[in-house]
């Protein structure tokens, strides 16, 4: 086993290097046991920074869903209008919204993963310190300076591993969250442009514009019959007028997908 | 033998019987990595971790004891273990 011995060895090289202190040996312990606790802190604050990166993903799944029911309800009414090329233009961009849908998911099985990871290094670590504790006030207690010397270095090379290895894998959880969330960031921002639309419905995207438009001129031309219906007929009902009125708006269609094509690039 | 995964994973120690079966993946993953070949390291990696995982038993929180070997995580690259084994500056523990 040359290898994995070998990488052991590099390892422990480094991590005794970044213990090695203090003239009398009882003293290192103090000291190391002060930097264990500086790594517990830290291992804690990396599980939290996981955590607040996976509730900000959940987050934006939430936003993203929200906005992909908006454009399925959105392709349904304009089918249900006859506007084919605007439910197209509303599937289109469901799809590309459910891209970024199965980015996330993927990323936010990744943070997932870590967290658990690294809550389980967290305890793990914990218990180490606190057994460390106990050994570190045992050999204070029993032995002198000299004695203490093969004590203590038993004692050190097993919590200085756990240090190391905590070490790296909360630096590679800080970087692996700082680039998660710098790809937040931009989706944030693409919610925000309207590229994806408003998820809170406050800005109107083009097809609610035109779905609106559609819709109010179709109720203006219902109120249009029905204003004929009183005026013309006395108590004339507004079906039997309807029915031309309701036309109206069917002749303006053909007109319609040429124009909205030609608006957009 | 007491084996640490690096990763956070911990540490599990694996009866001595199992030597040669170890013995020999381990050297399957020394090659791959001194060859560069990326698709063999990952492969050699993966068995020997899994190896590991089944014949081993993980240590008790609370036990401070030293390690025989050591192994990557699953994710490391080959590229990580190399700057590993050459790397002797800084860089490897934090702070």
């Amino acid at each position: 086993m040359s290898f994995m011995k070998r990488l052991k060895m590099i390892f422990s090289a480094k991590a005794n290097k970044a213990l090695d202190r203090a003239e009398d040996p009882r003293e290192t312990l103090d000291y190391s046991y002060e930097r264990q606790l500086e790594m517990l802190q830290k291992v804690r604050r990396g599980v939290a920074d996981v955590a607040t990166s996976r509730k900000r993903l959940e987050l934006q799944q939430a936003q993203l869903q929200g906005q992909s029911d908006k454009l399925e309800n959105q392709s349904r009414q304009a089918l249900a209008a006859g506007r084919e090329d605007l439910a197209r233009e509303a599937l289109t961009r469901r799809s590309g919204v459910q891209q970024q849908q199965q980015d996330l998911a993927a990323q936010h099985a990744a943070l997932q993963a870590e967290e658990e990871k690294l809550t389980l290094a967290s305890q793990r670590l914990q218990a180490k310190v606190d057994a460390f504790r106990t050994r570190k006030e045992t050999i204070k207690a029993t032995y002198t300076a000299a004695e203490a010397q093969t004590k203590i270095g038993e004692a050190f090379s097993g919590i200085s591993e756990e240090m190391g290895d905590v070490g790296l894998a909360i630096q590679r959880a800080e970087d692996k969250t700082q680039s998660m969330q710098a790809r937040a960031g931009a989706i944030d921002e693409l919610l925000a442009s309207g590229a994806l639309d408003d998820p809170t419905g406050t800005a109107k995207d083009d097809i609610t514009v035109e779905l609106e438009r559609m819709s109010s001129q179709s109720d203006v031309e219902l109120e249009l019959a029905r204003l004929k219906g009183e005026i013309g007929g006395g108590k004339a009902p507004d079906a039997i007028e309807a029915s031309p009125a309701a036309g109206a708006p069917a002749e303006a269609t053909p007109a319609e997908p040429a124009k909205t094509e030609g608006d957009r690039p | 033998m007491i084996v640490r995964i690096l990763g956070g994973e911990g540490q599990l120690r694996v009866d001595d019987t199992h030597g040669e079966l170890l013995n020999g993946l381990d050297s399957g993953l020394e090659r791959a990595v001194e060859a560069g070949d990326e698709a063999g390291f990952r492969s050699a990696l993966a068995d020997l971790l899994a190896q590991v995982r089944t014949l081993g038993e993980p240590l008790a929180d609370d036990e401070l004891v030293e390690s025989d070997a050591l192994l990557p995580s699953d994710d490391a690259t080959l590229e990580e273990v190399r700057a590993m084994l050459t790397d002797t500056a800084e860089g490897l523990i934090p702070g």
